[in-house]
């Protein structure tokens, strides 16, 4: 596969002295999804300004579909669609116009039958005569996305496409970008949850206080991520790990109330039941049970770790 | 080059003069009304008890001014919006995100709200007509004036909207110091009638060589020679012109 974003030595420094990026480096196939993960004001939305044209970088240089986004902004931009996080429409205008209006803004001949098969492709056909205000949320952002796809760009960047929308609403939106990469366009979103990255991206980018700590195949970094954390709430207090649990390196927390055991979900063995059939032998009763995936901030803490002690 | 994207103009061009269409009823009755009522005000009640002003019969003297303070208006509150209103609902990331280049932006918004102005210009002229019998002196020069001037006041209008950051301050230009000076600038009054020091107090007033340069369209004379008047629209095209260039060179308040 062929690149077609090259991200070199990115900075961006805001006026308050505040470091946005500190020089990502980053390759995008083309014909790819690719998931960008990180917490909020990680870097994510400064980095996709940058490359969109809407904010000014600090230093480095970024090539879109082969055109510099500073020299050759004109080719930069047009191999683009934006779809930006806040729902930013023009309320009292019709859907069909809006759309049609962002194509000529990218400088596109008239194309009817073009935003016809968007507006079809994004279940917004019916809608075309609709003002947007009379939208519901989850249509609105289907609007921007048809808005950024009505001048066929090759490159889709979507910022938090399911921020702030419901399970039923995500779903549809996931199925949406898999259709949109039977189409060839290149994707790349941004999101904060690691499931999201796990259903859509067939690459994570991890970004952190500007800097990019990973780069991975979603399958790789999937099974560095897959680990969940059981907790077992006993009914009596424990003062020390009995040594026959010696062999699932399990942690006492809470004053000794409860066991904690980190567990691989994608390994054969997770060693759980044989975990609780051990506890029973033992004759530990316990109240409750718990799992949970390691969070996004555990994740970018062992992260952290890693970087440091390579 | 500069201009390549035209597509790009007409699609922002006719999306903001769809936008006026909108508001079509009040955008154009709101200036006839107001017209009517300084004619009812001005000519009717005031001029009846006034003599001619410069041999001017004066409902006839005010026309010229009206228009101007119309379009003064109009052009600052149309083009000031215009950009506003995409930094504020945040659809200007699309603005910025487009193929688009500074001078086809401009020439876009301000073509559009200059569009407006001279609309609502020209039916204050024919709402005119119905009160007082004007004539003309030289009425390629009134055309040229007008176009001038609605350029000038929405690159103005232009400037404001990227640099206000609330309605408030939106407003405060416009009503704090541009309709203060239109009235101080001779739009209902001959500069020569008033007393010293006012008089030269007045020609510090850039307003007023705008509209004595209009009213020399009209009447073949005006409160300073029609090459003054020549020179401030020329000086304050340079200004707005050099201020827009800047700010799109910098990104002020436009790109983070």
């Amino acid at each position: 596969m062929a690149s077609i974003i090259t991200i070199d030595g990115l900075t961006k420094r805001y006026a308050s002295g505040f470091e946005a990026l500190k020089g990502v480096d980053l390759t995008i196939e083309e014909g790819e999804i690719f998931a960008l993960l990180g917490p909020n004001g990680a870097g994510k939305t400064t980095m996709i300004s940058i490359i969109c044209g809407i904010a000014r970088a600090t230093g480095g240089s970024v090539t879109v579909a082969g055109h510099d986004i500073v020299r050759d902004y004109r080719g930069a931009r047009s191999a683009i669609g934006l779809v930006p996080q806040e729902l930013s429409t023009d309320q009292f205008e019709r859907v069909i116009d809006t759309v049609t209006f962002s194509r000529g803004l990218f400088g596109k001949p008239r194309n009817p039958a073009h935003i016809e098969k968007v507006l079809r492709d994004l279940s917004l056909w019916d809608k075309r005569n609709s003002k947007i205000l009379e939208l519901s949320g989850g249509m609105k952002r289907r609007v921007m996305i048809a808005k950024a796809l009505s001048h066929e760009p090759r490159v889709l960047f979507l910022d938090e496409p399911t921020a702030g929308v419901d399970v039923e609403l995500r779903r549809d939106m996931w199925t949406l970008i898999g259709e949109l990469r039977q189409t060839g366009v290149t994707i790349i979103l941004t999101t904060h949850y690691i499931e999201e990255a796990e259903e859509m991206a067939d690459r994570v980018g991890v970004i952190n206080r500007g800097e990019l700590m990973l780069v991975e195949d979603k399958v790789a970094l999937m099974k560095k991520l897959g680990k969940k954390t059981l907790s077992v709430v006993l009914a009596e207090p424990l003062t020390s790990v009995p040594g026959e649990l010696a062999e699932w390196d399990v942690t006492l927390k809470d004053d000794g109330h409860e066991i904690e055991y980190i567990f691989d979900t994608t390994a054969e063995r997770t060693g759980v039941s044989s975990l609780l059939r051990r506890l029973g032998d033992l004759g530990i009763a316990y109240k409750d049970l718990n799992t949970r995936q390691s969070s996004l901030e555990d994740i970018f803490v062992s992260l952290v770790h890693q970087e440091k002690a390579a | 080059m500069m201009l390549q994207n035209l597509r790009a103009i007409a699609a922002i061009y006719l999306f903001e003069l769809h936008r006026f269409r909108r508001t079509l009823m009040t955008g154009l009755l709101v200036p006839v009304i107001t017209t009517s009522l300084y004619f009812v005000v001005f000519g009717g009640a005031i001029g009846s008890r006034m003599t001619e002003v410069d041999g001017v019969p004066y409902a006839a003297f005010i026309v010229p001014g009206l228009i101007m303070m119309s379009m003064f208006t109009e052009s600052i509150f149309n083009a000031s919006f215009g950009i506003y209103m995409p930094k504020f609902t945040g659809t200007i990331y699309e603005l910025l995100s487009a193929p688009v280049s500074a001078t086809e932006t401009i020439i876009a918004y301000v073509g559009a709200a200059a569009t407006k102005s001279l609309i609502v210009g020209s039916i204050i002229f024919l709402t005119a007509h119905l009160f007082v019998d004007v004539q003309v002196a030289h009425p390629f020069a009134m055309a040229g004036f007008m176009v001038l001037i609605a350029i000038s006041f929405c690159l103005f209008g232009f400037i404001l909207g990227v640099w206000a950051q609330s309605f408030e301050q939106l407003q405060v230009i416009p009503m704090l110091l541009i309709m203060p000076m239109t009235f101080l600038g001779g739009a209902f009054y001959s500069v020569q009638m008033l007393a010293e020091p006012w008089r030269t107090i007045t020609f510090f007033n850039p307003i007023v060589y705008l509209i004595s340069g209009f009213r020399w369209t009209f009447f073949g004379q005006g409160d300073v020679g029609i090459e003054f008047s020549l020179l401030f629209v020329a000086g304050m095209l340079a200004v707005c012109i050099a201020i827009i260039a800047w700010m799109f060179r910098t990104g002020y308040r436009l790109k983070k």
